[in-house]
């Protein structure tokens, strides 16, 4: 009894796994002390800029960048001419295409880089910008896809004329990327013919933007007297960017040295190879001096990646009584100018094949077709595993609309269609083993929590007061269940331009006890110095507090995949927990060979081995780091570290069940988002805190992407939305008030079981806030409506119903 | 976002301010909060060769609360006229609309005289001032003269300020009317107006002004005089008659007029229970 309480207290003092730890990062971040690029400053760098585009699609006839030379400060200006000698004009895509690093001969979106522009300081190469003259010749603008793929739509693409087999297969238009499919269409279809009630739907999920508050950037410093590249960015995968460096380059990948030093947000944003990363290292090898590239706002906005613009066609088909007996989906993908998604390479749609959701839906098909516009190239993952949170969005949507189809109740129509628990690991018609879930019994948390059938009974009191005269408010209740699929990934099918999917992680333990550990991930406000020290307090002993954390420099972090997609976790988390569990096997050895015991006869007690049946023999962590290095144990190298690469076995498969609770003024259009409950489920827990703060992120970008954030183009091609006037970021005060809570599924392959979840809200939180917005009209006959919802499209269709007539 | 390059002078008052402004013709600018101007000088819409920051001239400071009048110095800041608690009991419906301004943050920094003098339909101030009557006082060259807020707003960006003229000073006049409402649909703190109303009622006497709604504030005579007696339909139909709302991402035409209607109403709905 005694021992347990010290037990007890001894792992509290750890500050392990369950702690709500606070954030060791916040103290440098809070005080304005972090180090982001921008903060980044070497002696005599310089400055790039981009000459832009202001057409979406023009040819480009004439660069003259002889009055830009004579702005004073400005030291070159490179365009296509310059770069295409080092074969550097053009540059490889995530996805299998390439794209213009520099405009050659032609734009294909406003905002597209023309020309880069040295100077000595950023002042000077904004003038510099300013003084380059481009002659265009304007061509005819697609902005949609589905007229990108009229018979007789404009050519986008010369570069790929008579190419009819893409990077995933066969093009069957001069703007088409690719088809890709999975499940069984003519299952499908037949299903679809055959059943009682068939619900149909076009559901868009519009484009946007991750919009880190920090933009991207780096910084280029090619040492000419070693040959040795540095290059310091806000790169979400610093490893894999050496080495797309290293291919590109034609620089020996030993001579790169990538760093990615703090950084403001990702969300995706910053996964891809941007223009200016490349034309920043030619201008470091030209002129022999440091050169930093920076967007700003409008930049960030207008060229680097967006998000989502997934037009989904759907149907789904059900008994009388509700059952789900399939589901289909055809998808038209708008992947703007050049395909530089960020997918795995097999997955030119992401996992958009997790689109049956929550559900247990035998038979389904999708296909999906990428098209190219004239748009900013882009398609990145805006924090959640790739196009998972645009199959949520397809599937929430989808259910509701079948619901409104059987004159159900959506929640109960979910129940009675969610995989059972007993039916883990489940393999779903679209191709994916789910590992581990409990849907009810988070579904009933959720409802009870929210007291959902009292919510259901003051909305049909609201309707009938609306109805009434008595108030022009609606009430809107919004449902999801949502279901996530990380941590990619498994390197048999999941890699990047070839690079497989695994992470990494090495721990280095002091003589006296304390550590540090190197990741392949790189933290962009996800707190891994926190939870990784975490990990290892918990696994080996140690205090976390001991425990420094590296990450974002590839010559001293082991080699891994970079942060995204959720992976850091399930992927470098259980890299974290394999090489601690190395370095606890040694030091058993260690304890055994002290104690004069056998291994066997030893057993672990939170931060010590002790002798089995003799609680006073005991050597702890601490202790064993010592003798490690400082004993000669016979056949025994001295020294305490550890790595582990780690390929996971499976994705992990978090969940959650979200619900909105929305008044929505029929006159304005205005909305007021009364209650948001927020049930996640990532498996096991490793600090509480920190998933809290992600689910409060995640749900208010949701929000935001939910209720009026878009990236809008008018028929020309010209971006509206390049501003935070008009790109709707919510401030403290838009951004609702959530409810957290939470249920436990341990991942069954996860050496702790934990399965991610800082993007799960972002997954989540959309559909249920469309679903409030959809629900609060559905008495009034409201199927489908896109989002985002802001005023004038919530009023649109308190117009459309007829809601506003006296 | 970086401008292109200028010379800033900071005079002490308000003569070598004009005569810096003389000097360079429409090469020179008055910077006042910037908060305005400097975004514009980002965007490179405005080139500006001279830049005259008015942030040093004292006599363009200061509130003064009479009985009969209010005067407000141009380069009293959003903050200052929300933190006057004397001002905020004589004229209750500035401080309404100041609070309604951006954010915090700007209006720290952001004057009522940038306001008023900038020109953009986006402003806040101008329908607010034209309501209440307003009276803007200019020093230039050839000496001073004044301007009725309900006469200064020409076009988009045009007023009846003559380019070497400074605004130093804005009288209001103590509303006799006890009820007042400011209402301001925007779609996040620190927007411009979706559609915004001023309205003063009471006592046999009203004041209508519109913002955003059309390239310059809309005060309506017509709307007034309705209001005045009591006709709350007629002078809705003469607000919105006077109205000519655009097309932007906050949205068509046909929402915004609708939205224009709903907030008017709800400004004189609640202007007349203060009235009471
Ligand atoms: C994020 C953000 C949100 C905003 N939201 C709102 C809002 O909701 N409502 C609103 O009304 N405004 C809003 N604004 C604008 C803000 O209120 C500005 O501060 C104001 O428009 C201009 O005041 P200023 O002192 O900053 O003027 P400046 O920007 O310095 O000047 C504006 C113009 O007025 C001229 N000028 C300034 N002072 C004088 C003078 N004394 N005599 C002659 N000319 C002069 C300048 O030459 C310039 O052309 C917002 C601004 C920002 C950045």
């Amino acid at each position: 009894m005694k021992d347990e309480v010290t037990s007890k207290d001894r792992a509290a003092g750890l500050k392990g796994m369950g702690t709500s730890r606070k954030r060791v990062e916040d103290v440098r971040f809070t005080q304005g002390k972090g180090n982001y690029v921008d903060d980044i400053k070497l002696d005599g760098m310089l400055f790039g800029d981009f000459v832009r585009s202001p057409y979406a699609h023009a040819k480009v006839v004439n660069i003259d960048t002889s009055a830009a030379m004579k702005v004073p400060g400005v030291l070159a200006v490179l365009t296509a001419k310059e770069l295409a000698p080092l074969g550097l004009h053009w540059m490889p895509t995530l996805a299998g295409d390439k794209q213009m690093v520099l405009a050659d001969g032609k734009v294909l979106f406003q905002g597209q880089e023309v020309a880069f522009v040295v100077a000595t300081d950023r002042y000077a190469a904004a003038d510099g910008v300013e003084a380059v003259e481009v002659d265009y010749e304007e061509l005819p603008v697609v902005v949609d896809p589905f007229k990108a793929m009229e018979p007789d739509a404009p050519v986008l693409r010369e570069d790929l004329a008579g190419k009819m087999e893409g990077a995933h297969g066969p093009r069957k238009h001069h703007n088409h990327i690719f088809t890709w499919e999975a499940g069984e269409k003519d299952a499908t279809e037949k299903v679809l013919s055959g059943a009682d009630v068939v619900a149909e739907e076009m559901v868009y999920y519009h484009r946007t933007h991750p919009c880190p508050l920090e933009t991207c950037g780096c910084v280029a410093s090619m040492d000419k007297v070693t040959g040795k590249l540095t290059l310091y960015g806000t790169f979400q995968a610093p490893h894999a960017i050496r080495t797309v460096v290293a291919l590109i380059s034609g620089i020996a990948e030993h001579n790169i040295r990538v760093i990615s030093p703090d950084i403001g947000g990702g969300f995706g944003n910053k996964v891809g190879a941007y223009s200016g990363y490349v034309c920043s290292v030619v201008a470091s090898i030209v002129t022999g001096k440091p050169v930093k590239w920076v967007e700003d706002r409008m930049d960030n906005l207008m060229s680097t990646a967006f998000a989502r613009d997934y037009w989904m066609q759907g149907k789904i088909a059900a008994t009388k009584d509700g059952k789900i007996t399939g589901l289909w989906c055809h998808t038209t993908a708008d992947h703007g100018g050049f395909d530089a998604c960020a997918d795995p390479t097999k997955f030119p749609a992401g996992f958009m094949n997790i689109c049956t959701g929550s559900y247990d839906i035998p038979t389904a098909y999708l296909a999906v077709d990428g098209v190219y516009t004239n748009k900013a190239p882009g398609g990145v993952a805006y924090r959640c595993s790739f196009r998972v949170t645009e199959a949520a969005y397809f599937i929430e949507r989808m259910i509701e609309v079948l619901a409104i189809k059987l004159n159900m109740d959506a929640a109960e129509l979910r129940r009675i269609n969610f995989i059972r628990k007993d039916q883990f690991p489940y393999n779903s018609a679209l191709g994916w083993e789910y590992d581990s879930g409990d849907y009810h019994t988070a579904w009933d948390k959720a409802l009870k929590a929210v007291g959902y059938d009292a919510l259901r009974a003051e909305q049909a009191q609201r309707i009938a007061d609306f109805k009434a005269g008595k108030t022009r408010k609606l009430m809107g209740i919004g449902l999801t269940h949502f279901t996530e699929i990380v941590g990619a990934g498994p390197v048999k099918n999941c890699d990047i331009l070839g690079l497989g999917m695994f992470d990494s992680c090495e721990i280095r333990i002091h003589p006296t006890g304390s550590a540090i550990a190197r990741l392949g991930t790189i933290s962009q406000g996800q707190g891994h110095a926190t939870t990784f020290a975490q990990i290892i307090a918990s696994e080996i002993g140690l205090p976390a507090d001991d425990i420094t954390l590296e990450e974002g420099d590839t010559d001293t972090a082991p080699y891994g995949l970079g942060t995204y997609g959720s992976r850091s976790t399930p992927v470098a988390g259980a890299a974290t927990a394999m090489a601690a569990r190395k370095i606890r096997a040694k030091a058993q050895m260690i304890a055994a060979y002290l104690l004069e015991v056998h291994d066997d006869d030893l057993e672990w007690d939170v931060d010590r081995f002790v002798v089995k049946g003799d609680a006073t023999r005991f050597k702890t962590m601490k202790e064993l780091a010592f003798a490690a290095y400082n004993k000669a144990i016979p056949g025994l190298e001295p020294g305490l570290e550890a790595v582990s690469y780690y390929d996971p076995p499976n994705m992990t498969y978090p969940f959650g069940a979200y619900i909105c609770v929305m008044d929505i003024d029929v006159d304005t259009g205005e909305h007021d988002v009364r209650q948001f409950y927020a049930l996640d489920d990532c498996g096991t827990r490793i600090n509480p805190m920190i998933i809290e703060g992600q689910v409060h992120g995640g749900c208010t970008e949701g929000y935001a992407i939910a209720m009026g954030q878009e990236i809008a183009y008018d028929e020309m091609g010209n971006h509206k939305t390049a501003t935070l006037m008009d790109f709707f970021l919510p401030t403290a005060w838009e951004t609702p008030t959530y409810t957290t809570d939470f249920t436990v599924t341990p991942s069954p392959h996860h050496p702790i079981g934990a399965k991610g979840v800082g993007e799960s809200p972002n997954v989540g939180s959309v559909p249920c806030f469309s679903n409030a917005v959809h629900d609060a009209f559905r008495h009034f006959g409201l199927v489908q409506s896109h989002m985002p919802h802001d005023h004038w499209r919530i009023w649109k269709i308190a117009e459309d119903l007829g809601l506003h007539a006296e | 976002m970086i401008p292109a390059g200028f010379e800033y002078h900071r005079p002490a008052d308000i003569r070598s301010a004009i005569s810096i402004l003389q000097e360079h013709g429409d090469a020179a600018r008055v910077i006042a909060g910037g908060h305005s101007l400097i975004p514009m000088m980002k965007l490179r819409m405005t080139d500006i060769g001279h830049l005259v920051d008015l942030q040093a001239i004292g006599e363009l400071k200061g509130v003064e609360v009479g009985a009969e009048k209010v005067t407000l110095g141009a380069m009293t800041t959003q903050a200052e006229l929300i933190g006057n608690a004397a001002l905020g009991a004589k004229i209750p419906l500035l401080r309404e609309a100041a609070l309604q301004i951006a954010d915090p943050q700007v209006r720290y920094v952001g004057t009522v005289g940038g306001n008023v003098a900038n020109g953009d339909p986006g402003n806040d101030m101008p329908g607010l001032m034209q309501c209440l009557d307003a009276t803007y006082t200019l020093v230039g060259p050839d000496g001073t003269r004044d301007v009725a807020a309900r006469d200064f707003y020409e076009a988009a960006y045009f007023t009846a300020r003559g380019d070497e003229e400074i605004l130093t000073r804005i009288t209001i006049p103590v509303p006799a009317m006890k009820g007042y409402a400011y209402e301001k649909q925007k779609r996040k703190i620190g927007d411009y107006a979706t559609a915004a109303a001023a309205v003063l009622v009471g006592g046999g006497k009203a004041s209508v002004a519109m913002t955003n709604l059309s390239d310059t504030p809309i005060w309506s005579e017509a709307a007034g005089a309705a209001l005045a007696k009591g006709d709350v339909e007629g002078c809705v139909a003469a607000a919105m008659g006077a109205i000519a709302p655009s097309e932007d991402m906050r949205g068509p035409i046909a929402f915004k007029k609708h939205v224009a209607e709903v907030i008017l109403r709800r400004a004189i709905a609640k202007a007349q229970e203060r009235a009471k």
